[in-house]
């Protein structure tokens, strides 16, 4: 296993110019960045909807890289999604799926199955034409290069370790930096598109 | 053309308004009674369809494509409207998205008792979410489906269109 910001650190050397949805790494990643206003760290608006906002937003601007931190949790409460992403095929499309096998935000219970599920090749199933899956932070850093010079849609299954919270939410530490509304602003800004 | 046709809401008009309006993406969950405009929008060339299987994916969809600047229009059913209420709460509510969900009224009747359940919830869960909405349910009721649009743009909300008698005008 590795820890989630050891894999968006060994992201962040072959980042470039890709919008970055962090999803669940927002945490880690508001302070790992170097290319904040094209970051999409949302927190969670409602779970299960990163895969979707991250497709809608790769749609929309085909000429740069889309690359969306996905966790466990939010994917299975949206197996479906997978099989839009595949017949939309979108080539600037990165999904990492970050899998702790628990929802760590609300205690560390395990999602159903935990030990049992195998994201690659759901992904494959549902028409993904390229997934891989590591364990060791040591082989994903090899092969990331790699993975980023193809095209996508690509599904990389990242085995993390739980960073369990417990705290009651009203009671945790705030990382966001800025509003929902400031973060699409300055995405807006950078992409050079007009406010709706 | 019989008398129904003549009243109902016709599938070139709705695609008149959306391309009037400039959509770009429509995303959507098909039902039984959209298969004419599914047609239609298939070929119409301007216009990116993006399926769905499960309506709430239809508002992630569409809130990181208006962030990415394009037009979506969403076109669900009210059954699926329903199940999609957290998405709506976070995706397009709590982004501020400008969208319009054309929304299927299935079990929409002005002609005796309401009898389907979907009916009888679907405008107490748009007042429930503090969503404005224009029913429209023949040609004639078109323009109100452009005021919904304006009303988007102005306002930065998601505003839905009920479209009764479930697009009946399109099965000939």
């Amino acid at each position: 296993m590795m820890r989630i910001a050891e894999a968006l650190e060994a992201f962040r050397a072959y980042r470039e110019a890709a919008i970055v949805v962090p999803g669940r790494g927002g945490r880690y990643w508001v302070e790992q960045t170097d290319r904040p206003e094209l970051d999409v760290p949302l927190g969670d608006p409602a779970m299960g909807g990163h895969a979707g906002f991250a497709l809608g937003l790769a749609l929309a601007r085909p000429e740069r890289k889309l690359v969306l931190f996905d966790s466990e949790g939010d994917i299975l409460m949206s197996l479906g999604m997978l099989a839009t992403i595949a017949e939309q095929a979108p080539a600037n499309f990165y999904h990492f799926l970050l899998d702790n096998e628990c929802y760590a935000t609300t205690g560390g219970q395990p999602v159903p199955n935990a030990k049992n599920l195998a994201y690659d090749r759901m992904a494959l199933a549902a028409g993904y034409p390229r997934a891989h899956a590591f364990d060791e932070i040591a082989d994903f850093a090899r092969e990331l290069p790699a993975i980023l010079q193809r095209s996508g849609p690509v599904l990389v299954w990242l085995k993390v370790y739980p960073e369990v919270e417990n705290a009651p939410i009203g009671r945790r530490r705030r990382w966001q930096t800025r509003s929902r509304d400031q973060v699409l602003a300055d995405l807006r800004g950078a992409l050079g598109v007009p406010a709706p | 053309m019989n008398e129904a046709a003549s009243v109902a809401l016709s599938p070139e008009t709705v695609l008149a308004q959306m391309k009037q309006n400039g959509v770009t993406d429509v995303v959507w969950l098909p039902d039984s009674e959209t298969n004419w405009l599914y047609l239609l929008m298939q070929a119409e060339p301007s216009l990116r369809l993006i399926g769905v299987n499960r309506e709430g994916h239809a508002c992630s969809i569409a809130a990181g494509l208006a962030a990415g600047g394009r037009k979506p229009l969403i076109l669900i059913q009210n059954t699926g409207m329903m199940e999609s209420g957290d998405s709506i709460r976070g995706w397009l509510l709590g982004l501020n998205v400008p969208v319009v969900m054309m929304v299927g009224y299935r079990g929409w009747t002005r002609h005796g008792i309401t009898t389907d359940t979907a009916a009888t919830y679907t405008e107490r869960f748009l007042m429930a979410f503090g969503l404005d909405y224009y029913l429209v349910e023949s040609d004639a009721d078109a323009p109100r489906i452009t005021v919904a649009f304006e009303e988007a743009a102005r306002t930065k909300r998601p505003v839905v269109v009920l479209v009764g008698d479930e697009y009946h005008g399109f099965n000939r």
